[in-house]
């Protein structure tokens, strides 16, 4: 018992926060190692014990530990502990350690503070009990998290944020719409099961499918992911998509409309980061990608799915995480994270190329890795409740998975040919950081059933089987095939210094065209109509300088006239509505 | 003995400050005493608002004539809540003064600006307490003519225009207000409001009452610069000393606002104005004003500018309360008359620190001052939140019962507008974060390299106002408990 154990998990990381700016070296770092630690321990000594462990009631909250505040007359519910919330406030925990560790030599307090207040708001989140606490700690991962991209500095930087932050706001502000009307509709704010029945369900659905990057909300995340500092996109890649999927396991599950999403983000990504340049951002697309798995999971519905929608979330953020670490250490030493201008970076730094690979070896959910214990699940989940071609889309991301990410980012990073960057092994903080997750993700891999006990749903399910390992091991070689020939042949697209362009062409280059096009259409239009006026007006003027009348001097000051011109308009008007109708 | 005569105090305390302000010596008495004044009146009003916060209404009898004969102030929490937001801003705009007023006032106008302040407070208390509709037009004309000249006295020439432009406005509003008056009193023969509710339902058919409410409504949509009786409001916030925007800007147009709701819920009742077109008239008003203004801040190019017409739009947010005509409307509207006095206070305050240090308030002279003055740059961008409405503000709290009460009344269109406003509102908010933060040129950095931060008198004003628009996004207790005491009163249907 370290604290009580109503205390909710974010208060320790925002007090930390806070802390941030009055310390500063040895102490600062001893703060921020400290906190996950001991929100950590706190979860699994304090909170875990008070937690039904009776698997059938999964969801069952555990009341005893709900903290609740009331403020302006609505119950604050901070504190709702299920195994589901349980899960991923070990993993955000697990996360932020890691990537405190990897950030351990950055002077930045701006980019500390930043990232202590996002991960406290991920895990305010994901603890949240009633739709107004979820929202309050939504706009807060907005807020912090895009001065993790801001901290970079640089102009582009800047003006990806303010969109990546626009993106976020109206996420908040349909989510806030949503909640409203589900307030009014069923006279409470409990986050629960919501369903896409109402008006309120489909705007909530959207506000956690633009922070999950459902299929054309997602240019947000491929924007600013690849946009962020080093080791802000590790922080960055951990938390916001993470707690959109946990909000849509909590609120949609079974909600058949999002298999179909699910199967179509983890399609189309692929083809984007086949032909993607800048590493980080191949990364980007297939975070959108492994996202579509869960997305999948959570719309089967089934325990089986679900359990491994939340499975594969947990041992997305840590291959994710480490992959992204890798790259991030990459950009620090070189510079740069273009695939055209790397390779042969393995002679440089030996160990990275090592953890990188162990990253891409889960990603691409090799056996004995631990992608692939819990995709394995959703693809079981898939073929049980019959939805075949669905299956073979996933099938089919699977080896694209294994292609863009699992290949090509060590591929090009460190082998290709020889680019002649020499550079030093990245930071022991770092290796340290990708040591620890690339122990985890071997760990998990081959003892599963660790992880699967923490999961919410009770099931019986051993990934190690013949057909499972035989199908899985079947995809990875032959797609390794296709990218050995097709770069012998000479067929695989070249990485060239390219903008790709998605749908946030419509809003960075579309929209503003038209903006033009029709503010020209409608000044030409002005211009005419004034002229119309104009020329009315002078032969008006004309005909009123000849006449009498101007002799009196009429209009000396324009705007007091105008003012009380309206003031005359606005009584008469009202006077004459008033008496006839 | 004080607290029998606390509500009369309230004024005459301000009232005789005025002329002992004006005949001290150019110095710094005339600001003592100001502040002293305000900060007892500040206590007082906080006594009188514990007194009614419990339901109970205060009759004081001026002069001892009983009501409705002589003139009555009626007290009940909507009054003093009111009453406490104009003493509360007041006591913290004279200390940031001192140092505002020496930079930008030549010495021998210090005496008079201080005498024009404490007639300007009294003013506004006079209208916040008194229950006498004649007693209010003195008031008003009181407060009127002392912010005339408060405004004439900026740096810049401008100053003069806008103050004539408003006295012109602010004239016929007034007279706007006392023909309808007159057209009250030939029919039914009383001035006491108390008494006007009571004899007016059987009158309601009468023409005379419609002409005389239209007159009242536009004469005091005037005074509070309802969109599109707005124009005076940009040029008099602009040029204003810095000082006497903050004061305006966070308590006149909010006793116009408070008359309103007096007027329309308790002078009349909602069941008259229902069958003028007055409902839907304010209704589509404010839209147009919410919308339209929120659009124009985003383009303007000086600061202070941005935030009046910004003021124009949140004051279309608080009529959008009385133009849903509901208990949670007028919750509402109280609601936001507070929480936006907060938030306007401190973010005219942190521009004038700016100003205070660079002697201009145009966006084009500002790049980069963020950095060099860290406590009011993070005063903006927490005034700013909370005029955006971002929970964990007082901002927030307003718009939630807004769209709560426009949602009771089935009015998504409303909700909509409420929605876009406060995404207008980023816009616009984000634009001077930008400019402060984001935009340094390195010449003006190397410019404003020696700019220090503001000095502790002003910050301190600063930081109450923005650390009470985070209190109050979480305690309610003050704002909403109050004004739902309040129209309980306002309303008496609602019980």
């Amino acid at each position: 018992m370290i604290w009580t154990s109503s205390l909710p998990p974010f208060i320790p990381f925002f007090i930390a926060a806070l802390l941030m700016l009055i310390t500063r070296g040895h102490l600062r770092n001893v703060i921020l190692l400290a906190t996950p630690v001991l929100g950590g321990l706190h979860l699994w000594l304090d909170v875990q014990p008070f937690v039904p462990m009776v698997a059938s009631d999964a969801l069952i909250t555990a009341k005893e530990l709900s903290y609740q505040k009331s403020i302006f007359n609505y119950q604050l519910e901070f504190m709702r502990v299920d195994k589901l919330s349980l899960l991923f406030g070990y993993l955000f925990h697990i996360a932020s350690f890691i990537s405190i560790i990897y950030a351990l030599h950055v002077r930045d307090t701006t980019q500390q503070v930043a990232s202590l207040f996002y991960a406290g708001s991920a895990l305010g989140a994901v603890f949240a009990g009633d739709l107004i606490t979820l929202f309050i700690f939504w706009e807060g991962l907005a807020l912090s998290s895009v001065f993790l991209i801001w901290a970079r500095r640089t102009e582009q930087a800047i003006k990806t944020g303010t969109r990546y932050l626009v993106f976020q706001v109206m996420s908040g502000v349909l989510l806030l719409a949503g909640a409203l009307i589900h307030y009014h509709q069923t006279g409470s704010t409990d986050f629960n099961f919501i369903g896409i029945e109402s008006t309120a369900g489909w705007l909530i659905l959207i506000a956690f499918g633009i922070k999950a990057a459902f299929p054309f909300l997602h240019s947000w995340l491929t924007e600013g992911y690849p946009e962020g500092t080093p080791t802000g996109t590790v922080f960055l890649s951990a938390f916001t998509t993470k707690v959109a999927v946990y909000a849509l396991a909590r609120g949609y599950p079974g909600t058949d409309l999002l298999v179909y999403v699910g199967a179509a983000m983890t399609c189309f990504p692929i083809f984007y980061a086949v032909i993607e340049n800048d590493l980080r951002r191949v990364l980007a697309y297939s975070m959108i990608n492994q996202v579509g798995f869960m997305v999948c999971g959570i719309g089967i519905g089934t325990a089986l799915a679900l359990n491994g929608a939340v499975a594969h979330a947990f041992n997305d953020v840590i291959f994710k995480g480490l992959l992204f670490m890798s790259m991030g250490a990459v950009l620090y030493r070189v510079g740069n994270i273009n695939g055209s201008d790397l390779g042969g970076l393995y002679k440089s730094m030996p160990k990275t190329a090592m953890l990188c690979i162990v990253g891409a070896a889960s990603i691409s959910a090799f056996p004995l890795f631990s992608g692939f214990v819990s995709k394995s699940m959703v693809m079981a989940a898939m073929l049980q409740e019959g939805h075949n071609y669905l299956w073979l889309m996933l099938l089919f991301a699977s080896a694209g998975v294994f292609h863009h990410a699992g290949i090509k980012i060590p591929y090009f990073a460190f082998f290709h040919h020889d680019s002649g960057i020499r550079v030093k092994e990245a930071p022991t903080n770092m290796l340290v950081a990708m040591s620890i997750s690339a122990v985890l993700c071997v760990f998990i891999g081959t003892q599963p059933q660790y992880l699967y006990a923490l999961l919410p749903w009770k099931v019986e399910y051993w990934p190690y089987d013949m057909t499972h390992v035989l199908a899985q091991l079947q995809i990875l070689f032959f797609s390794a095939l296709a990218f050995v020939w097709l770069n012998k042949q000479g067929l695989y697209p070249p990485e060239l210094r390219s903008v790709n362009i998605d749908v946030e062409w419509t809003y960075r280059k579309l929209i503003p065209a038209t903006a033009r096009a029709s503010y020209n259409l409608s000044q030409r239009f002005n211009c005419a109509v004034i002229d119309v006026v104009q020329q009315s007006w002078q032969g008006f003027q004309s005909a009123f300088r000849a006449s009498r009348l101007s002799q009196y001097h009429l209009a000396s000051s324009w705007p007091t006239g105008s003012m009380v011109l309206w003031i005359g308009v606005i009584l008469g008007g009202y006077l004459l509505m008033d008496i006839y109708f | 003995m004080i607290e029998n005569h606390l509500s009369l105090l309230l004024v005459v305390l301000p009232l005789l400050a005025a002329p002992i302000a004006a005949v001290l010596p150019n110095g710094r008495l005339p600001w003592a005493v100001s502040t002293l004044v305000s900060w007892s009146v500040v206590y007082l009003a906080a006594w009188q608002l514990m007194n009614v916060s419990t339901g109970q209404v205060i009759s004081y009898e001026l002069g001892g004539w009983a009501p409705p004969w002589g003139i009555e102030y009626r007290i009940d929490a909507a009054n003093a809540l009111v009453a406490l937001i104009v003493s509360g801003i007041a006591a913290l705009t004279l200390p940031y003064a001192l140092k505002s007023v020496i930079k930008e006032i030549p010495q021998q106008q210090h005496a008079l600006l201080y005498a024009a302040f404490m007639l300007c407070l009294t003013g506004l208390l006079g209208i916040a307490q008194t229950g006498d509709i004649f007693n209010l037009f003195v008031f008003l004309e009181i407060s009127s003519l002392s912010s005339y000249a408060l405004i004439s006295l900026g740096k810049k020439r401008q100053a003069l225009t806008a103050a004539y432009q408003y006295l012109i406005m602010g004239t016929i509003g007034a007279t706007f207000f006392i023909i309808g008056v007159g057209l009250l009193y030939a029919m039914t023969g009383t001035l006491n409001m108390a008494d006007l509710a009571q004899r007016l339902p059987e009158l309601y058919e009468h023409r005379t009452i419609h002409t005389a409410f239209a007159f009242i409504m536009v004469g005091f949509a005037l005074k509070l610069a309802l969109f599109p009786l707005h124009v005076w409001l940009p040029n008099a916030y602009t040029y204003a000393p810095t000082v006497v925007t903050i004061f305006l800007a966070a308590t006149a147009t909010k006793v116009a606002v408070y008359v309103m709701l007096r007027m329309v819920f308790t002078v009349f009742s909602f069941t008259f104005i229902e069958n003028t077109p007055a409902d839907e008239l304010f209704l589509l008003l404010c839209v147009m004003g919410i919308l339209g203004m929120s659009f124009y801040a985003i383009y303007q190019k000086d600061s202070k500018r941005l935030l009046a017409y910004s003021s124009v739009a949140q004051i279309g947010y608080m009529m959008l309360g009385i133009g849903l005509g509901s208990v949670l409307g007028a919750t509402a509207t109280l609601v936001h008359l507070f929480n936006h006095a907060l938030m306007k206070g401190a973010l005219f305050m942190a521009i004038g620190a700016l100003v205070y240090r660079v002697g201009s308030s145009r966006l084009e002279h500002l790049p980069g001052l963020g950095k060099q003055m860290p406590w009011t740059f993070a005063a903006i961008v927490i005034g700013g939140l909370s005029l955006i409405g971002v929970p964990g503000t007082a901002g927030f709290i307003s718009k939630w019962y807004l769209v709560l009460a426009a949602i009771e009344k089935q009015n998504w269109l409303i909700v909509g507008v409420i929605l876009i406003g406060s995404l207008l509102a980023v816009a616009y908010v984000w634009k001077i974060i930008e400019v402060l933060y984001f935009k340094a040129t390195d010449e003006l950095e190397h410019k404003y390299v020696t700019v220090k931060e503001a000095p502790l008198l002003m910050l301190i004003p600063m930081w109450v106002l923005v650390l009470a628009n985070v209190y109050f996004g979480f305690n309610t207790e003050l704002t909403v408990g109050t004004a739902e005491q309040a129209v309980k009163l306002l309303i008496p249907s609602a019980n």
